[in-house]
């Protein structure tokens, strides 16, 4: 409490930190928050000298916190970090280039992550963050409410799924759904538009793709599932506890990622254990594509304290810690050596992620990725409320994003001039 | 003047402060609205271009600008009515209550006044919920459906309306219990023995007496309402499908979560027009029944 | 009969109006978990801390408390500090312009305060006081309501009385600190219980320019924790109270002067 204060103190008359240990401010979101403090403890153990204050963020406001604390001069030494918004903070100057720093330690070996992640770290040719965990989404579903459907797998296509989803519904009983599609998620629409062969933005990022067949196609499958009445119209908040509903079979699929697994182990009761499986995503003609996502360390380039910056990234790469990280919290490891692990190996729902890794696609990279998949979820959303059909919504999209990539055109033809 | 520089130098202070912290902001926002300021431009200062009135033209033909509009027309449509409607009855029970009794009931009724939003917009929210919200279930025993509040578009904002009228017609009530003490007794006799009912009595003595704090206490609290943001930044983050993002919300949004700020500051000003423009409406039409009420 | 028909109304109204309130304290003493039954339980089964707990100790709510109760110290001593010398110079003090200025200062009031927000943040950006106390406090030393709600009562000092110390010799200053301040002690305390009432409640611009979460105040801390915590309604309900109540409890005791201060401009109370 006194060291709150007096940093408090000397915060309020906008000095710059004492003298003494360097206190490395590390910020970082939801679950992986509450969970580093205790990586960060043995870290401070291992180097004298160096302190290091979590400050934890809620997923909903990190975002526009990272933003605000870039603007006004107020960003930490190190961050956790969504893969997709490191386009955005490198292209505004944000961040620490990475690349001398990696390239001479031996404790982040580039060839050992898996490639497709070590790729979204990278924009306009140079590292500006280091793959913390991956993160992608997939079917996690009620195998024991599946089985009274009649299935005894989960599906392979999405006429399979659909089929699925059908027959659980119909199930007699209390009123129930099929899958829950929360309505302030992007990325269950996300997941499904990755499907499509056409990218999401064409032109390099300059434009809107989602008129494209395929992006159609999988908005077509998102909207029946609603006009089906196999998904809620309804928000994550609206459910009240997720995982209590996912116990009661309020539904029986759900689109979501690893970090459900231990919270279903944590949160539902002893009898629904061997209740529920995880499995890829199910693709348009068979196995599907989900998203390259997951989270990364990255170095802000106002930090005053590089050297310890880049040192407690190098702990947090460990293959050890990075195993000891998955036990906390679930978090998926993004490297090949820390999925060496024995608890990772015998899970079987862990092993459905490992298969569908091989199976991600980057969202676009482009800094204003952002803001366009907020527009998707916006017009998901009314599209699902019925106020946009297929095809509108497709042509509502390109036309939201066309206006948002504006002036990354303008930047970009002023580049090209040059 | 030795008395002359001692005001220069009572006012100075604040007078700097002012200038220094809102005349000075203001009219950097103007400016700022003129151009295309992003985070590209805070990065640096040759990302910037002057696009002169392209922010407002393009705002004009944005739908979520307007539906923000419609948004907030409808609180202040609905809100205030019902906010001023609230705080006038409660006055007039009030001013007739007993005069022991008038402190406590007072209080109570004020309390929400002083409530922080954010602690009372948490509460709200469950008090909302669908399932297991005390209002669903009041709903329930009076023998009607229970209203999915915060998730159905058509309610969201009724929602936050029966909010903002709890939490701020303390206030008026105030004043307004006030402004009916100053009415004397007298006056209701007169009419009284003239033979007015309670009614006519209201309308004749009571209406007329109170109709200028009335009108103040309308215009400030419209004034007012046009500025929602809090409530629906804690209690539904403007959603469902945006039928509680407000005219703030949405330059909250252009502003600090996507810093398009020359955009948000065009939205801000747009916001200040409006609300010139509809004070300026309410007063020349309240100066206008007036003039009709004397000839 | 009237009378207690009115008095019946009026009690109805009261407890809707406090229902919220009470329950709020109600559920912050329930176990994690026993406010999402159908039917909605009024009072917990067994009363419990736990809520409070795991707030202070885990999510730094009490630091939280502390920094609001600082910032809101400072905002009344800064409000009184600016404002009041103000408010007397615009009633009894003559300087060219005086009375056009004040009248400008009123019209300004129809400008939402959020127009200046974004260049303001910027300024402090370029100052250095982005994510610090003095950016939260410093745009809101002035404040034309406070200066009017002085200038309302410095009305009312008698001019003989000033005129007549100043043939004696005394000068401004003594003349402020001697008779100006001793009468307008009770606006005084008016003007600090809204400006301390006001700063404590303050949600948008602190959430605005505090970075660091040991520097939170309340409603900030408050409105992050409702965004992670999102299923845990008694916890929430325990951030309330606690954020609630201490403001509360200060109204209830200097109720005259707050409302003496909001019948200031309106009714001449």
């Amino acid at each position: 409490m006194t060291r709150g204060w007096a940093a408090a103190a000397v915060l309020a008359c906008g000095c710059s930190a004492p003298q003494g240990p360097a206190v490395l401010e590390l910020w970082a979101m939801g679950r992986e928050g509450e969970v580093v403090a205790e990586l960060a403890a043995d870290f401070e153990a291992s180097h004298p000298g160096v302190r290091v204050h979590v400050q934890q963020l809620p997923w909903l406001s990190a975002h526009e916190k990272l933003l605000t604390a870039f603007v006004g001069d107020a960003t930490p030494d190190v961050a956790q970090m969504g893969n997709t918004w490191i386009p955005e903070m490198a292209a505004l100057g944000a961040l620490q280039p990475l690349d001398a720093m990696a390239a001479s330690s031996k404790a982040v070996p580039r060839d050992d992550y898996f490639q497709g992640i070590w790729d979204t770290n990278v924009a306009g040719g140079a590292l500006y963050g280091v793959p913390w965990y991956v993160d992608t989404r997939l079917l996690f579903y009620r195998s024991d409410l599946l089985a009274q459907a009649g299935y005894d797998h989960p599906p392979r296509t999405w006429d399979e799924w659909l089929k699925m989803l059908e027959a659980i519904q119909r199930r007699p009983g209390p009123e129930h759904y099929a899958v829950l599609l929360p309505l302030n998620e992007f990325e269950p629409l996300l997941v499904l538009g990755l499907n499509a062969d056409e990218p999401l933005l064409r032109d390099g990022g300059r434009f809107g793709n989602f008129r494209s067949a395929g992006f159609r196609r999988s908005m077509g499958m998102y909207l029946r599932m609603f006009e089906e009445k196999l998904a809620p119209r309804a928000t994550n908040t609206q459910i009240a506890n997720v995982w209590n509903e996912f116990g009661r079979g309020y539904f029986s699929f759900y689109i979501t990622g690893p970090w459900n697994i231990g919270e279903f182990k944590r949160r539902l009761p002893a009898e629904l254990q061997g209740a529920w499986a995880t499995a890829p995503m199910p693709g348009p003609e068979g196995p599907g594509v989900s998203s390259a996502g997951g989270s990364s360390l990255v170095v802000f380039r106002r930090s005053k304290h590089p050297r310890e910056a880049w040192q407690l990234i190098e702990m947090l790469s460990s293959p050890e810690v990075q195993r000891r990280f998955y036990a906390l919290s679930g978090n998926l490891p993004p490297r090949r050596t820390s999925w060496q692990d024995p608890a990772l190996q015998g899970d079987a729902r862990a092993a459905a992620f490992f298969a569908q890794l091989e199976r991600v696609k980057p969202v676009p990279q482009v800094p204003e990725w952002e803001r366009i998949a907020t527009e998707l979820r916006l017009v998901g959303e009314m599209a699902v409320h019925g106020q946009l059909t297929v095809d509108a919504a497709a042509a509502e999209l390109d036309a939201r994003a066309d206006r948002i990539l504006e002036k990354r055109r303008w930047m970009l033809d002023r580049e090209a001039r040059r | 003047m030795r008395a002359k520089l001692a005001g220069w130098m009572f006012a100075g202070p604040a007078l700097l402060a002012l200038a220094v912290f809102f005349f000075v902001p203001v009219a950097a926002a103007f400016l700022l609205s003129l151009t295309d300021f992003d985070i590209y431009a805070v990065a640096s200062r040759e990302n910037v271009r002057f696009v002169g009135a392209e922010n407002y033209l393009r705002l004009l033909q944005t739908p979520l600008f307007w539906k923000a509009l419609g948004n907030t027309a409808f609180f202040v449509v609905i809100g205030v009515p019902l906010s001023v409607g609230t705080s006038l009855g409660t006055a007039l029970l009030l001013d007739a209550a007993h005069a022991k009794l008038q402190g406590f009931f007072r209080t109570a009724l004020f309390s929400p006044v002083v409530t922080t939003l954010v602690g009372v917009a948490v509460i709200w929210r469950y008090l909302l919920h669908t399932r297991y919200g005390l209002i669903n279930h009041g709903l329930e025993l009076l023998g009607l459906r229970p209203v999915d509040w915060l998730g159905d578009p058509r309610w969201a904002m009724p929602a936050i309306v029966l909010f903002a009228v709890w939490k701020s017609f303390g206030y008026n009530m105030i004043i307004l219990l006030a402004a009916l003490q100053t009415i004397p007794e007298e006056l209701y006799e007169a009419s009284r023995l003239e033979g007015a009912s309670a009614v006519q009595q209201a309308r004749m003595v009571t209406l007329p007496l109170i109709a200028p704090t009335l009108l103040l206490v309308s215009t400030l609290t419209m004034a007012g309402y046009f500025q929602l943001f809090a409530e629906p930044y804690v209690m539904t983050q403007g959603g469902p499908l945006q039928s509680t993002t407000s005219v703030l919300y949405f330059m909250y949004d252009e502003g600090f979560k996507w810093w398009n700020l020359g955009s948000a500051s065009a939205v801000a000003f747009l916001l200040f027009a409006i609300i010139l423009a509809v004070t300026a409406g309410q007063a020349a039409a309240a100066r206008r029944l007036r003039w009709s009420e004397e000839s | 009969m009237k009378r207690a028909a009115v008095h019946i109304a009026l009690g109805v109204i009261a407890l809707l109006t406090l229902a919220p309130i009470l329950w709020m304290v109600s559920v912050s003493f329930m176990s994690p978990g026993e406010a999402a039954a159908s039917p909605p339980p009024l009072l917990p089964r067994e009363a419990t801390l736990g809520n409070y707990r795991q707030l202070l100790a885990q999510a730094g709510m009490g630091r939280a408390f502390l920094n609001s109760a600082l910032l809101a110290t400072c905002a009344a001593l800064l409000s009184l500090a600016f404002n009041v010398t103000a408010g007397y110079a615009f009633a009894k003090l003559h300087f060219t312009g005086r009375d056009r200025i004040f009248r400008g200062l009123l019209a300004a009031l129809v400008i939402p305060g959020q127009v200046a927000m974004i260049p303001v943040f910027l300024m402090l950006k370029s100052a250095g006081l982005v994510n610090t106390y003095l950016g939260v406090l410093l745009p809101a030393m002035a404040q034309v309501p406070g200066i009017f709600l002085v200038r309302q009562y410095a009305v009312s000092v008698p001019d003989s009385l000033l005129e007549a110390a100043r043939i004696d010799g005394a000068g401004e200053g003594r003349l402020f600190r001697s008779i100006v301040l001793p009468s307008l002690a009770p606006i005084l305390v008016t003007l600090a219980v809204l400006s301390f009432l006001g700063s404590w409640n303050d949600f948008l611009w602190p959430l605005i320019v505090l970075a660091d979460d040991r520097l939170y105040t309340l409603p900030v801390a408050l409105a992050s924790l409702t965004r992670e915590h999102v299923p845990d309604s008694e916890l929430m309900m325990a951030g309330s109270v606690i954020t609630v109540l201490p403001v509360l409890a200060l109204f209830l005791l200097l109720q005259r002067y707050y409302i003496r201060g909001l019948l200031a401009g309106s009714v001449k109370g």
